[in-house]
C-alpha cells in the first residue's frame, strides 16, 4: 500500500518537473502527455485505493515514510494516513484534476505558457495530495502552503496583466492572514499535546486540553481548546474564503479558467473544509468554536450569494456561488455534520468544476468575452456546453435527484436538527441561500444561453469593442473594482476562427464537461446512504453524541428514492423552484425589470456592486495603513534612527573618538617605548602595593 | 665577608659602571665597548653563581658575535652623531625618576620582609651551598637540553637559521652594473657557443695592386 | 656567599639603567638595541640567580634560549637598521613617524 501511495503522490510531481524544467525539450504535446499520464496514474490508483478500502480488501493505512527532522523530541515526518475520507478526497482531487488537464489542452491551445501551465497544475495536484494524505500537521501545513504557492502562481499566470498581478498579490496576502492563524493553531496543538502526529494528537486531545485555559488578552482566560480550534479555523477561513477573508477568491478569477475550476472551486478552497473535518475530534470538544464556525459559514453562504445576483461577469457569478457553497459546507461543519460537509464538498467539486469549465467553454466560444450582457441564446451555437452547464446549475440549486440535491438537502436538514444557539440563524441563512442560489444560477443560464443574441458578430466591432474596454481598464491601476472582465492581451484568442460568431468547443473541452456531468447528476444518489448515514467514514470523523445531527436524521432516512420524494415536499425545493421562476421571469420574459429593481433599490444595489465595501475598507485600513506604517518606519525608523543614528552615528562616534585618541599617536618609536616602560613601572607599583 | 663576596661586589661595581657608560657615552662605538665590558663582568658574576656554561656562552655569543656585529654596523654606517645627540638629556627628568622608581620597586620587593613571602627581606634567604667539586654544569645542562628540551632546541636552531636567512634577504641588494659570475652557465657552456670556426680562403697578397692604390 | 637578594638587586639596577638608557638615547636605534640587550641581561641575571637558589637547572635552560632568541633578534634588528639607513641615510628614530595617527 505504501508504494501505491507513493506513486500516487509522486507521479504528478515527476510530471510537473518534467513539464516545467524540461518543457522546452519535450514540447507542447510532450508536456500535456506526461502530465496527463502522471495524473491519470494517480487517479486510477486513487480509485483502486478507494475501492480496496470500501470493499474491505485493505485496512486504513497509517505510517511514516520519511523522517524529515527531529527537534527536541518532536518528530517531523512525511507520512500518509489513508482512510476512507482521505481516499475520497484523493479520488475527487485526481479526477477533477484529470478532467481539467484534458480540458486545458483545448483551452490553452494557443498560449505561449502552455508547458508552464501544465507543470503548475500537476504541481498543484501533488501539493493537494500531500495535503489530504498527510498524517501529521507539519505535512498538512506543507501541502497547505504548497497549494497556496501554486494558486498564487496560477492566478498571476498571465503576469503581464496588472490586474492579474494585483489579484495574485491580494490572494497571497489574504491567505497569509489565514496561514498565520493556522500556524498558531498548529503551534497550540504542539504545545498542548506535544506531538504533530494526527493519531497521537487525537488520542491525547481529551486529556491534554481538559481544563486548560490560556490568556490571549491578559486577564481573560479562554479555553485552550477553543482558542486552538478558532486559530485552526482562521486558517480554514483564509483557504476556504470565508468571510471576512473571502476577498481574494473573486479576484482569483483573473487566472485561466481551468484553474478557477480546479483550484478555486473544486479542490484547493475545500482544503479548509477538509481540514476541519479531519480535526473533528478537536472541534467537537469546543462548542464555542463550533458556533463561531456556524455563524461565519452562514454569513458567507447568505451574503456572498447575494453578490452573485448583481454580477455580470460569468466567471465571477460562479465564483460567488463557490463562496456561497463553501459557506454551506462551513455551516455543516458548524453543526457537526462533518460527513455532510465532506459529502457536499465532493458533489460540489464535481458540479462546480463542471460549471467553471462550462463557463470557460462559453468564454472560448465567445472569443474571450466574459460579460454575460454580451451573450445570449448560446444554446443554439454551443449545445453540449449548454446541456452540461444546465446539469451543473441544476445540481447547484439542488434539483431533486441531482447530486447537489442530496448533499444540500441533507445539509439543510442537519442544520434544522441542530441544537446549537446559532443554528436558527444559520437555518434562515441557508434556506434563503437556496432561493438566491437558484436565482443567480439560472440568471446565468438564461442570460448566457437563452434570450436574445446580444453579441456583436462582426469581427471588427468585436475587436474594437474589446480594445475600448481594455483601454478603460488600463485606467484602473488596481483593477479591483472592475466588474466586467475582458482579456486585455489576446494571447490565446481566436482559435483559428475569423468571425465573431460563437462556436462549440473542441472535443478535449467537451469531453471533461461530459465526464464531470455524469457524477454531478448521479453520484449523490449512490453515495448518500453510506456517506451520510452509514458507517462510511468510520473512525475518520468523530462526532459527540450531543451534536450528532446526522445520526438523528438517519432514523428518518429510508433510501435515496424516499429522500427525493420527501425532498419535493419541503421548503428548499419550493424556494429553489421559485428562484428559477423569478430568474426566468426577469431575464427571459421581462428583461427590463432587473434594471428597474436596481434603480428602485439603488443603495442596496450599490452596496452589492461594491461587495459590501470589504475591499474598500481593506484598502483604506490595511493596505493604506500598512503602507503608511511602512512609510513611517522607513522615514523615521530606517532613515533617521537606523541609518542616521545607529549606522552613521556609530561611525561618527568612532571617528570622533579616534580624532581624540590620535593625539597621543605621535608615530615616534620612543614615545611608544616610554609608554610601555611607564606602564610597566605602574604595574610593578600595583604589584608591590597590593601585597 | 668572604672572598667570593668581595669579588661579587667588585665586579658588580664594574658592571654598574660599564652599564652607566653604555647609556652615557657620546659615541656609539664607546657604548658598544662599554657593553662588551658589561658582558664580561656579567660572565664573571655568572661564574661566581656557578653557571659556567652560560658564562662561556655569553662571552662567545655576545661578545664574540653579537657585539662584533654591533661594532661592525656602527662603524659601517655613516652615523651623524651630533644630530643624534641633540637634546640628549631632554627626557632625563622623566627617565631618571622612572629608573629610580623601578629600582625602588625592585628593592622594596627584595628588601622588605613580609609575612606572606612575597617580599623577601634582604637577609632572610640564605645563599645555597656550593655544588660538589666534580659537578659539571655543562654536562647537566646538556643532559637536559638533549632530552627534555630537544624539540625547543630544534626550534631555537630553526629560529637562528631563519634569522640568518632573514638578515641576508633584508640586506642583500643588487647594484646596477655589478658583474657577477654565473657558475652554472659557465659549467653548462658548450664549445660551439664559444668558438666559431671560420674557413677563410687563402689569398695571395697583390703587391702591384697595393702599389697602384698608393699612387 | 652571594645571596639571592644581592643578585636581584644588581639585576634591578641593571634594568633601571637600561630603562634610563632608552629614555636618553631615544633617537639612536643602535643604542636602543644595546639597551634592550642590557635589559635582557638583567632578566637573565634573575633566571641564573633563581636557578642557583632553587637548584633547578631549568632556569639556565631558559637563559640559554633567551640568548639564542636575543642573538637572532639583534641580527635581524641590525639588518633592518642597515636597510633603514640605506633608505633614509639616517638612523634617527625621530624621523620615523610614518605611524602617526
Amino acid at each position: 500500500m505504501e508504494n501505491t501511495l507513493l506513486v500516487i503522490v509522486l507521479a504528478p510531481l515527476v510530471a510537473a518537473i518534467l513539464a516545467g524544467i524540461f518543457g522546452r525539450f519535450i514540447g507542447r504535446a510532450g508536456a500535456h502527455t506526461v502530465t496527463i499520464l502522471g495524473v491519470a496514474t494517480a487517479c486510477v490508483l486513487s480509485i483502486l485505493t478507494l475501492k480496496q478500502l470500501v470493499t474491505g480488501e485493505a485496512q486504513n493505512y497509517y505510517g511514516n515514510v520519511y523522517t524529515w527532522l527531529v527537534s527536541d523530541g518532536v518528530q517531523m515526518n512525511v507520512g500518509f494516513m489513508v482512510d476512507r475520507l482521505t481516499a475520497m478526497m484523493m479520488v475527487v482531487v485526481t479526477f477533477v484534476s484529470l478532467c481539467v488537464h484534458v480540458y486545458t489542452i483545448g483551452y490553452m491551445a494557443d498560449d505561449p505558457g502552455y508547458q508552464r501551465f501544465f507543470s503548475y497544475i500537476s504541481l498543484f495536484t501533488f501539493s493537494m495530495l500531500m495535503l489530504v494524505m498527510s498524517n501529521n500537521f507539519m505535512q498538512l501545513f506543507f501541502g497547505w502552503e504548497a497549494v497556496g504557492v501554486v494558486s498564487y502562481l496560477l492566478i498571476g499566470f498571465w503576469y503581464t496583466r496588472p490586474t492579474a498581478i494585483f489579484a495574485n498579490l491580494k490572494a497571497f496576502l489574504v491567505n497569509r492572514v489565514g496561514d498565520f492563524g493556522f500556524v498558531l493553531g498548529i503551534a497550540a496543538v504542539l504545545y498542548y499535546t506535544g506531538s504533530l502526529d494526527y493519531r497521537e494528537v487525537f488520542a491525547a486531545a481529551h486529556h491534554a486540553f481538559a481544563g486548560k485555559s490560556m490568556e490571549v488578552i491578559p486577564g481573560y482566560a479562554w479555553d485552550a481548546i477553543t482558542v486552538t480550534c478558532l486559530l485552526l479555523f482562521v486558517g480554514a477561513m483564509g483557504k476556504s474564503a470565508q468571510m471576512p477573508l473571502h476577498v481574494w477568491l473573486p479576484d482569483s478569477m483573473e487566472g485561466p479558467t481551468p484553474i478557477s475550476a480546479l483550484i478555486h472551486a473544486a479542490t484547493m478552497v475545500t482544503a479548509g473544509i477538509f481540514m476541519v473535518a479531519r480535526m473533528s475530534p478537536l472541534f467537537e470538544m469546543s462548542e464555542t468554536a463550533l458556533n463561531t464556525v456556524l455563524i461565519i459559514g452562514s454569513c458567507t453562504a447568505f451574503f456572498m450569494g447575494l453578490l452573485g445576483l448583481v454580477n455580470n461577469d460569468i466567471k465571477r457569478v460562479v465564483a460567488y456561488s463557490t463562496l456561497s457553497q463553501l459557506g454551506y459546507m462551513t455551516v455543516a461543519l458548524g453543526v457537526s455534520a462533518y460527513a455532510g460537509a465532506v459529502f457536499h464538498l465532493m458533489t460540489h467539486a464535481f458540479f462546480k468544476a463542471l460549471l467553471f469549465l462550462a463557463a470557460g467553454s462559453v468564454i472560448m466560444g465567445m472569443h474571450h468575452e466574459q460579460d454575460m450582457r454580451k451573450m445570449g441564446n448560446l444554446k443554439k451555437y454551443m449545445p453540449i456546453t449548454y446541456l452540461t452547464c444546465l446539469i451543473g446549475s441544476l445540481a447547484l440549486i439542488g434539483f431533486p435527484g441531482t447530486s447537489g440535491f442530496f448533499s444540500k438537502d441533507a445539509l439543510i436538514e442537519a442544520v434544522h436538527e441542530s441544537h446549537l444557539p446559532a443554528a436558527s440563524f444559520a437555518y434562515f441563512c441557508v434556506l434563503s441561500g437556496v432561493f438566491i442560489t437558484a436565482f443567480y444560477s439560472f440568471r446565468l443560464v438564461f442570460m448566457t444561453f437563452h434570450g436574445k443574441e446580444r453579441f456583436d458578430t462582426s469581427e471588427t466591432a468585436h475587436q474594437q469593442d474589446s480594445h475600448a474596454v481594455a483601454a478603460i481598464h488600463d485606467d484602473h491601476t488596481y483593477g479591483h473594482d472592475d466588474h466586467s472582465h475582458v482579456n486585455q492581451d489576446h494571447v490565446h484568442d481566436d482559435h483559428g476562427h475569423v468571425g465573431g460568431i460563437p462556436h462549440e468547443s473542441p472535443w478535449v473541452v467537451t469531453l471533461p464537461l461530459v465526464l464531470l456531468a455524469i457524477p454531478s447528476l448521479f453520484i449523490g444518489w449512490f453515495t448518500i446512504e453510506p456517506m451520510l448515514f452509514g458507517d462510511y467514514f468510520g473512525s475518520a470523523i468523530v462526532v459527540e453524541e450531543v451534536h450528532n445531527v446526522l445520526g438523528e436524521l438517519a432514523h428518518e432516512f429510508h433510501g435515496s428514492a424516499a429522500f427525493v420524494e420527501h425532498g419535493v415536499t419541503q421548503w428548499p425545493f419550493f424556494l429553489a423552484m421559485g428562484g428559477v421562476f423569478f430568474a426566468w421571469l426577469f431575464y427571459v420574459k421581462l428583461t427590463d425589470v432587473p434594471s428597474k429593481i436596481a434603480r428602485f433599490f439603488a443603495p442596496l444595489y450599490k452596496l452589492f456592486e461594491n461587495k459590501y465595501y470589504f475591499d474598500d475598507v481593506y484598502f483604506a485600513v490595511f493596505a493604506k495603513g500598512s503602507r503608511n506604517l511602512g512609510q513611517a518606519l522607513w522615514k523615521v525608523g530606517d532613515s533617521v534612527f537606523i541609518d542616521g543614528f545607529l549606522v552613521n552615528g556609530s561611525a561618527r562616534a568612532v571617528g570622533w573618538f579616534a580624532s581624540v585618541i590620535r593625539v597621543i599617536q605621535t608615530g615616534r618609536l620612543y614615545s611608544y617605548a616610554f609608554t610601555m616602560i611607564i606602564g610597566l613601572a605602574a604595574m610593578l607599583y600595583f604589584f608591590v602595593l597590593k601585597h | 665577608m668572604s672572598f667570593t663576596e668581595i669579588l661579587f661586589y667588585f665586579f658588580s661595581a664594574v658592571l654598574v659602571i660599564s652599564a652607566t657608560g653604555v647609556i652615557t657615552a657620546r659615541n656609539p662605538v664607546y657604548s658598544a665597548l662599554w657593553l662588551v665590558l658589561a658582558f664580561f663582568n656579567s660572565a664573571i658574576i655568572w661564574m661566581l653563581l656557578e653557571a659556567e656554561f652560560l658564562a662561556i656562552v655569553l662571552i662567545l655569543v655576545y661578545v664574540g658575535a653579537v657585539m662584533v656585529l654591533f661594532l661592525f654596523v656602527v662603524m659601517m654606517l655613516d652615523i651623524k652623531v651630533e644630530e643624534l645627540r641633540a637634546g640628549f638629556t631632554k627626557f632625563d627628568w622623566l627617565g631618571l625618576p622612572i629608573a629610580l622608581v623601578v629600582i625602588g620597586e625592585i628593592a622594596s620587593v627584595v628588601w622588605l620582609k613580609s609575612s606572606d613571602g612575597v617580599h623577601l627581606g634582604l637577609s632572610s634567604v640564605a645563599a645555597p651551598a656550593a655544588y660538589a667539586l666534580d659537578y659539571s654544569n655543562t654536562k647537566a645542562l646538556g643532559q637536559l637540553l638533549y632530552t627534555e628540551y630537544l624539540y625547543p632546541l630544534q626550534l631555537a636552531a630553526s629560529i637562528l637559521l631563519i634569522a640568518i636567512v632573514a638578515a641576508i634577504v633584508l640586506t642583500m641588494r643588487k647594484r646596477p652594473g655589478q658583474k657577477m659570475q654565473d657558475i652554472s652557465a659557465q659549467v653548462a657552456v658548450k664549445a660551439s657557443d664559444r668558438v666559431r670556426i671560420v674557413k677563410v680562403a687563402a689569398v695571395q697578397p697583390d703587391v702591384d695592386h697595393g702599389v697602384e692604390g698608393q699612387s | 656567599m652571594i645571596t639571592l637578594q644581592n643578585v636581584l638587586l644588581l639585576s634591578g639596577v641593571l634594568f633601571s639603567l637600561s630603562v634610563a638608557g632608552i629614555f636618553r638615547n631615544r633617537k639612536n636605534v643602535i643604542l636602543l638595541l644595546m639597551c634592550i640587550e642590557l635589559m635582557l641581561l638583567a632578566v637573565n641575571f634573575n633566571f641564573v640567580a633563581f636557578s642557583r637558589q632553587l637548584g633547578d637547572l631549568h632556569g639556565q635552560i631558559f637563559v640559554f634560549f633567551i640568548l639564542t632568541v636575543a642573538a637572532a633578534e639583534s641580527a635581524i634588528g641590525l639588518a633592518i637598521l642597515v636597510v633603514l639607513f640605506r633608505q633614509r641615510k639616517s638612523i634617527n628614530v625621530e624621523q620615523l613617524d610614518t605611524m602617526k595617527g
